[in-house]
Order: C-alpha cells, then sequence, then structure tokens
C-alpha cells in the first residue's frame, strides 16, 4: 500500500493532530542546542518515536531517546525498547538513579510517592543535568489530569528544573518561544492536545507496534488497592495477609513501574478492540495509576519538583 | 463512516464567576462524556448550596480550586458526533488579558458568557473588552451565552434587553458571525439541549450552533510554506515545513523570501514513499531541484501568493509582562520561523480595551494594548495579520530573560526603508584606520555616576594621544548637553539617549578612531544591543566597579544628595536600577587610583589592537 492512500485514511482530526506533533518536534530541533526525546516505551512513546521518524525523514531522528530505567519496569518493556532500538536504528540513553540500589529503594519499601520522587523525578533531573540537555521531549496529553491541562506545549523550567504554574509564559498561535534564560530548560509536549483515543486511533491507522502488556492475556495477579498488580518478578513482591496470587485475564491501560500500575480485567486482545474499549469506556486513563491519587493535586506537586 | 467535521478550536471566556468552566463542565455532563471517575468526583465536589460542582472539573489547580478561580488557560479536548474541540477556558480577571489573548490567537470560535444578573444593568466592561481582544485577534465567530437565566427568572425581556445591547456595543467590530442564546449552565438549559424553561427562545441550543459551524479558511489557495530546518541526507538538502495555504506539487515553480531565489518542487518525502503533493496544514519535506542554500526562516511560496517583504513595520502589540514596552529598546522578534532584532521606534497609541479609544502614550505596561512601529535589523518575509495570522502575528522577546514580553500583530509593512540609501563612499572604514595605522574601536565604560568613568576615560585618552592613538572621549553629560538635550532621565529616555550615544561611537569607530565611551548606561540589554551594532573585537565593555557607598561619598556634582532627598527621580542605584554587566571585557575595581586604572586600560586596548 503507498503511503498516499495510507495518509488519506487518516480522519481529518488525526491529520491535524499529527502536523501539530511535527511541527512541534521540529521547532524543537531547531530551536534548542542539546535536546532529548524521553521514552518511556509506553504507547504515547510509541506515537512520539514515530512521529519523530516522519519529521525529519528521510534523515535519522537528530536527537537521543531517553529512558529513565528504575528497575522495577516490566521485563516485556525493556525487551521491547531493546528490540525498537535495535530495529529502528535511533540512539537511546538508559538512565538509573544509583542510589535506588545503593539504599535499596523499591516501591514496597518507601511508598509509591517517595518512591517515585528518588528513582523518577530525581533520576530525570540527573539525566538531564548529566548529558546538559536544555529541552526534553515528553509524551504528556492535557486530557490526562487537570494540572497538566494547563501546561504550555513549550513548558520551561526554572533551575532545579522546577516548574511555576503561575508563572508560565503566554503562548500564541503556533509561534514558540525556545528561548531560555540563565539556568532555565524546556519540556516540550507535542502531543498536549491527543486524547488516549486519539493515541489508539493513530496507532491503529499507522500500524505501531506497541508493548503486548497492553493486549488483554492470561496474567498473574494479585488485588491490591482495588486494583489488579502483575507478579511480574514474584520473587520481589512480598504478600499481604489474604493476598494470593490468581491467574487472569487482563491488560494494562497506562505502563510505569509493574507494581505501580494496576491492570483492569478487559478483553480487548488487539488495537482495534482497544479503540472500541476506550469509546465504551466509563473510567478515565490514569485512574490505574496508583501514584496519582496519593493526595488532591498531586500530580501538580510532582510536577513542580520536575516530574513529567 | 461519513466525513467528520474539521477540529473546531474554541475559546470559552467572560468575567470572573459567569460560568465558563461551569458550562464546559456541563456541556461534558450533558453530552456523557465524562468517565465514571469523573462524576464520582462531581457527587464529592459540591458547591455551597449543595449542587454539583461542574467547574471543579476545569479549574484544575490547586491555587485555584482554594480561591475558587481560574488562574490560568485550561485546554481540555472533547469529541461529539460531529465532530472534535479544543477548548481553551480562559480566566476572567482583568489583568490576565494575557491569557485571553493566548486562547484567541489559536480560536476558531468564543464562546462569550455574559451573568444575565449582572448585565441587567448594564454590560460588565469585561465582556466589550474580551469581544475586541477577539476581534483584534481575528476569532471569526462569537457566540454569546447569556448565563444565569435561572436566576433571572428566565425572563426573555431581560435577555433582549443584554441582547441589543450587546449587538449595539460592538457594531464596529468585525466578526462573521454573532449569535446570541440565553442559558443556564448549572441547569443544562440551552447548552445541549432546548430548554423546557425558555420556550419563547426559538434558537439553537449552544452544542448545535457549536457543531454546525464553517472553520473553512480564507479561499486563499496560491501555496507558501515557512522553512523550519533543513535535514541532510547525504548530498541533499530537505526544507521542512508545514504547508500554511495552498497545495504544492512536483514540478511547481516556488520563489523564496528573503534570499530572492527560485526553485523546483523535485520531491516530497514521506516515510513510506514519495507523495505527490501535499495540502493545507500538511507537514512536508521538500528537494528542490536547485542547490539552494536556504535554510530555516526562508519562506517557500508560488508567485501568486501575495507575500511582503519588510524591515519596517506597524503593529498592534499587547504588552504580556514586565519590564514595560520602552521605546528605543531592541528585541528578540520571531514571525513564522524567522528570527532578528527589532527596536521599537515609535510608540504611538495605547489602545483602551473598553472602548477602543486611543491616546497618546509613552511607555506599554502589562495587559497594554498599543500601535507601535518596528525597525528590524533585516528584511523579513510576513503578511498583515488580517490575511494571515501565521505571518502577521510575531513575538517581542526578552533579550536575557527569554520571556515573551509582547504579542504583535502586522497592521502594514512601511516602505520607509526603500527611500532609504546608503551611499557608498569610497573611502572606506579601513582606509581611514590605515591612514591613521590604529584598529578603530569602541570602549565602552559603564558603572554608576560618581564611579570615575570620567576621570579615568579622560586619563587613558591623554596616555594613547601620547602614544600617537587618534582617540576621542565620548561623554554621557557632554552629550546631553548638545544632541542628547531633549532627553530626561525615564527608561525610555535613557534607552534612546544611549542608542544615539552608540550610533554617534560607532560613526567615529568608521571615521577609523579609537572612541572612549563613558555612560552609566544601566541596562543590560542595551548594552549587549550596541554590542550587538559592532562587528566583533570592535567594541568593548569595561565595567568600573566602585561600590555605591564610596559613589556617594563622592558626589562631586551632588546629585546622590538630591536623589535620597527624593528630588532627582529615576536615579541609578538609589531609585532607578544598575544591572551590572555578567562578562565585561575588563572589570576594573573602582577603589583603585584613576591613574592605575587608566594604565591598565591602556594596555588592555593596545593588547586588544595589536593582537587583532
Amino acid at each position: 500500500m503507498t503511503k498516499q492512500t495510507k495518509s488519506m485514511r487518516l480522519s481529518s482530526t488525526l491529520a491535524a493532530l499529527e502536523a501539530e506533533a511535527i511541527y512541534i518536534m521540529r521547532e524543537t530541533a531547531a530551536g534548542f542546542e542539546k535536546p532529548v526525546m524521553m521514552y518511556s516505551v509506553g504507547k504515547d512513546s510509541s506515537v512520539l518515536l514515530h512521529l519523530a521518524r516522519k519529521a525529519f525523514y528521510p534523515a535519522p531522528i537528530p536527537f537521543p531517546l531517553l529512558h529513565i530505567d528504575t528497575t522495577w519496569k516490566f521485563k516485556e518493556m525493556i525487551s521491547f525498547r531493546d528490540r525498537m532500538a535495535k530495529e529502528i536504528g535511533f540512539k537511546l540513553i538508559v538512565h538509573t538513579n544509583p542510589i535506588g540500589e545503593e539504599k535499596n529503594i523499591t516501591p514496597f519499601t518507601y511508598g509509591s510517592a517517595r518512591y517515585t520522587d528518588i528513582m523518577k523525578t530525581e533520576a530525570l533531573r540527573q539525566a538531564l543535568n548529566m548529558h546538559g540537555f536544555d529541552a526534553a521531549i515528553g509524551g504528556a496529553r492535557r486530557d490526562e489530569e487537570k494540572s497538566r491541562a494547563k501546561e504550555r506545549i513549550f513548558s520551561v523550567r526554572s533551575y532545579g528544573h522546577r516548574w511555576d504554574a503561575r508563572n508560565q509564559r503566554p503562548e500564541l498561535w503556533r509561534l514558540y518561544n525556545t528561548r531560555l534564560g540563565k539556568g532555565e530548560t524546556m519540556r516540550v509536549f507535542p502531543l498536549s492536545n491527543w486524547t488516549e483515543l486519539d493515541v489508539w486511533e493513530y496507532i491503529l491507522q499507522e500500524e505501531l507496534e506497541v508493548v503486548p502488556l497492553y493486549f488483554a492475556k492470561e496474567r498473574p495477579v494479585v488485588r491490591r488497592s482495588g486494583t489488579y498488580i502483575m507478579l511480574d518478578e514474584p520473587d520481589k513482591m512480598t504478600l499481604n495477609s489474604g493476598e494470593s496470587p490468581v491467574m487472569k485475564i487482563v491488560r494494562f491501560r497506562t505502563l510505569g513501574c509493574w507494581p505501580l500500575s494496576g491492570a483492569i480485567e478487559a478483553a480487548a486482545a488487539n488495537v482495534a478492540d482497544i479503540v472500541s474499549e476506550i469509546k465504551a469506556a466509563r473510567y478515565s486513563e490514569r485512574q490505574g495509576r496508583l501514584i496519582d491519587s496519593d493526595q488532591t493535586g498531586s500530580m501538580e506537586k510532582k510536577k513542580q519538583e520536575g516530574y513529567f | 463512516m461519513t466525513e467528520e467535521k474539521p477540529l473546531l478550536r474554541i475559546l470559552s471566556c467572560g468575567s470572573v464567576d459567569d460560568g465558563k468552566s461551569t458550562l464546559i463542565g456541563r456541556m461534558l455532563y450533558d453530552l456523557g462524556v465524562l468517565y465514571e471517575d469523573q462524576l464520582a468526583f462531581l457527587e464529592k465536589e459540591r458547591t455551597a448550596d449543595g449542587r454539583p460542582d461542574f467547574s471543579g472539573l476545569l479549574d484544575g489547580l490547586l491555587a485555584e480550586r482554594e480561591q475558587a478561580i481560574t488562574i490560568d488557560v485550561a485546554y481540555r479536548s472533547f469529541r461529539t458526533p460531529a465532530r472534535r474541540y479544543i477548548v481553551a477556558d480562559a480566566p476572567g480577571h482583568e489583568q490576565y488579558t494575557r491569557n485571553m489573548v493566548t486562547g484567541a490567537s489559536k480560536a476558531d470560535a468564543a464562546l462569550l458568557l455574559i451573568d444575565a444578573t449582572r448585565a441587567k444593568d448594564g454590560l460588565l466592561p469585561q465582556t466589550v473588552r474580551h469581544s475586541i481582544v477577539c476581534a483584534m485577534l481575528g476569532v471569526p465567530h462569537i457566540i454569546v451565552a447569556v448565563n444565569k437565566m435561572d436566576l433571572a427568572g428566565y425572563s426573555e425581556d431581560v435577555f433582549k434587553a443584554i441582547e441589543a445591547e450587546y449587538l449595539d456595543r460592538i457594531k464596529n467590530l468585525s466578526f462573521r458571525s454573532v449569535s446570541c442564546i440565553p442559558v443556564s449552565a448549572l441547569g443544562g438549559d440551552n447548552i445541549c439541549f432546548s430548554s423546557a424553561n425558555m420556550p419563547w427562545y426559538q434558537g439553537l441550543a449552544v452544542l448545535d450552533i457549536l457543531e454546525a459551524l464553517d472553520t473553512a479558511p480564507m479561499p486563499q489557495t496560491a501555496f507558501c510554506m515557512p522553512v523550519q530546518g533543513v535535514s541532510r541526507q547525504g548530498t541533499n538538502r530537505w526544507l521542512m515545513g508545514t504547508v500554511l495555504s495552498g497545495t504544492v506539487r512536483v514540478g511547481d515553480k516556488v520563489c523564496l523570501s528573503p534570499s530572492g531565489r527560485t526553485g523546483t518542487i523535485e520531491r516530497l518525502a514521506d516515510m513510506s514513499g514519495d507523495l505527490a503533493t501535499a495540502q493545507t496544514e500538511q507537514a512536508v519535506n521538500i528537494k528542490l531541484a536547485e542547490d539552494v542554500d536556504v535554510g530555516r526562516g526562508e519562506v517557500l511560496f508560488s508567485p501568486d501568493y501575495p507575500l511582503e517583504e519588510a524591515d519596517q513595520i506597524a503593529a498592534k502589540i499587547i504588552w504580556l509582562n514586565d519590564p514595560h514596552l520602552a521605546l528605543g529598546r531592541s528585541y528578540f522578534f520571531r514571525l513564522g520561523t524567522a528570527e532578528a532584532w527589532a527596536t521599537v521606534t515609535e510608540l504611538s497609541y495605547k489602545i483602551d480595551l473598553n472602548t477602543l479609544a486611543e491616546t497618546p502614550s509613552k511607555e506599554l505596561r502589562p495587559n497594554d494594548v498599543g500601535r507601535i512601529k518596528l525597525s528590524l535589523d533585516r528584511k523579513l518575509p510576513m503578511m498583515p495579520y488580517a490575511k494571515s495570522r501565521d505571518l502577521g502575528g510575531f513575538l517581542l522577546i526578552d533579550r536575557i530573560s527569554g520571556s515573551t514580553l509582547g504579542a504583535g500583530m502586522v497592521d502594514y509593512v512601511l516602505h520607509r526603508s526603500h527611500s532609504v540609501f546608503p551611499h557608498a563612499f569610497e573611502l572606506s572604514k579601513e582606509a581611514f584606520a590605515a591612514q591613521k595605522s590604529q584598529k578603530p574601536c569602541v570602549v565602552w565604560l559603564t558603572g554608576l555616576s560618581a564611579s570615575g568613568k570620567s576621570t579615568v576615560a579622560n586619563l587613558t585618552a591623554k596616555l594613547l594621544y601620547a602614544k600617537g592613538f587618534h582617540v576621542y572621549t565620548l561623554d554621557g553629560d557632554n552629550l546631553r548637553s548638545g544632541l542628547n538635550r531633549d532627553l530626561g532621565f525615564t527608561e525610555a529616555d535613557r534607552v534612546e539617549n544611549i542608542r544615539r550615544a552608540s550610533e554617534v561611537a560607532k560613526l567615529m569607530a568608521d571615521a577609523g578612531l579609537v572612541v572612549l565611551a563613558s555612560f552609566i548606561s544601566p541596562y543590560r540589554t542595551d548594552r549587549m544591543a550596541i554590542r550587538e551594532r559592532f562587528p566583533p573585537g570592535e567594541f568593548f565593555e569595561i565595567f568600573v566597579d566602585t561600590p555605591l557607598e564610596i559613589c556617594e561619598s563622592r558626589d562631586s556634582k551632588g546629585l546622590y544628595a538630591k536623589a535620597r532627598a527624593g528630588v532627582l527621580p529615576h536615579f541609578t542605584g538609589i531609585s532607578a536600577p544598575f544591572e551590572q554587566p555578567e562578562n565585561p571585557d575588563l572589570h576594573m575595581d573602582g577603589m583603585r587610583a584613576p591613574e592605575l586604572l587608566a594604565q591598565e586600560l591602556v594596555e588592555f586596548i593596545t593588547k586588544e589592537i595589536q593582537s587583532a
């Protein structure tokens, strides 16, 4: 099939969102000295990666991809990541906060808030500083959470990568200000205006590959905090009294660290199923994530501290 | 599947408490697109009188929820059977006009809320103000929701009176369509469904109007595309960009601006094979048949596209941030994908956003709108804003902090510059310099009043003169008694003072002289602008660093005493800032004897001139 017939198949909305995201990526490549693209291996990352390839084709992606590995990611995510890097041939940087191993920081011993702060937020700050990246492209969407709805597409971070919601630059037309003051860096969100459904419809229409954990399959899980936690590495998880592993047909709506990613009971076994499932969904996407429900406004607090 | 309608970007605006967030929240609720956890939030969070808090779905930031107001633009997407929407929810506070401007810049339509209970006795100033901003930014459609009709007894008279007053107040503004609808956002009347409470209203509900809106672009069919960058693949150069208007086909002849070149479209690359054509709003990667060495900032356009080119423009500007707009100051300028340095050469009027009345003004503060003229350091391709938002909208950016200070809209380009042709005199700068056997340069001394700048400059000039250099000294006070005698000490006047002084210094350097210039020149951004007027190695910034207490104790002219007494306003160090140089070419300790400093400076200058 030639590309032209395939582009025709993109709905006018997806075509507009795609063009906007490509425009933003090109502005980032042109406006910064050392940009990097976050690669979290999830579905949004699959879309970002595809858009970046399209944006610069036939030249290769002009910036490296950065994965913050907490060492608690699903095994399937890591193998998917490495296969993608090899097949597509992008430059991949993997960073883990060394203090994690040193102090044995796990989601079980530290609680999700503290753990996320050290292994994700702090690790990200370390990696950005270490490589001197002045802009980081991320896959966050405005529909994910209310504080994200107010963030700019080009979002300035002050010294220490902090986000000041009250001091955001006005963002007019498609005229993005890529200038930085002293000590500032930029976070860039090309998927800002996408929704979860857009992401899946785009994956469907562009025939993109995603980690199979998104598809329903029988997996070993335990019931915890109102959701199902998959035993990705069973010997690393201590079961509470009353908890017992069961095999269940589940899938994930979002992927992160396996002890913090809630699975849902759902039958969707391929991308087309997922699209229909989301169209009928009754719960928003971040519901499965345990880290956002720690406290009211918790995402906003994390973002102020530098979380993506 | 029927072809869906194009994505619609809406701006929702109105005063605080008019119920903007509530209306959007209610619309999502009635559309049945809220998720269970969002519905649970509605159940949990209720208003003081126990009704569901629809606004809480949108007012996302903690600070806002505590103050029960929206402080920043929130973007929200939703989908109906007909089309996809992106709503920019703009805050109603008067001081947050900048957020509204942000939302309006991209909007296809504005949803403007009016609180019927407050507008009964006359529209609030913000309502007119917001309409004016929408018209100014070129929002084509405006939908006026007269809200809280439940609290106004669902009265037709109340609605009709408000509608009539509104239409009268905006009669001079240009919109493609204006609709007025009586609603109750909280009750859902005329939001998604017609209201049983207001049978006298025969028109469409808010959602029906939105679903039917036609966003067909202006019938501008000629091709135009700003280049975002160049990607190289082997020896091939690919021009990346998004098509702004028209269609581009392989084989088409295109013009390029500002390079003035022409080319032929050879290939349109795509990851799964080349394209034959590309349409408006499509991101493309173009290879020209000719090896044209152009890059970011260039615009590709078909010969029928009415692209203009200018370095002098008249524009409206919305000031967004501190510091205030100052005449003569230079800013980083961004339009499309092109960049330049811009100087504000004229600030003609400030526009009152409540009445559109224009009054002469010398400065613009955040949230002010004015008419200005700008001079750019190079010619850029552009269009009047009324014809193209993308090639007529620009930003003025602070050269140091990088923050977005102003958003401008090109009204028209000035062709004034065409009538000024610098005459090419045959005796060049190099010739003058060779005659004097020296390399001309400008040595710029900055520092507080009484820091010793002029004393050091005087001694240095004498030493250089004795060594056979052709040298001249420019001094702030001396220039102010002649060339700059019309200028005072406000920020705007100081900027102009320094601009003129640096132009004089430049002429003297062109004449082959070594120029010693001593000026307080308190603003970093202005000193940076001076440096950019000179080629590298021809301008040196010397910081005469003397502590304020010492300068004040010297006070040979009695100025500090007057400033302390409050009779001398805007005095640097006392009532106006001095921004220290961060990387001066020479940092001199003003506590040392002037003779030693002069010696140090002479050594610095002779070394710099010889090494060059």
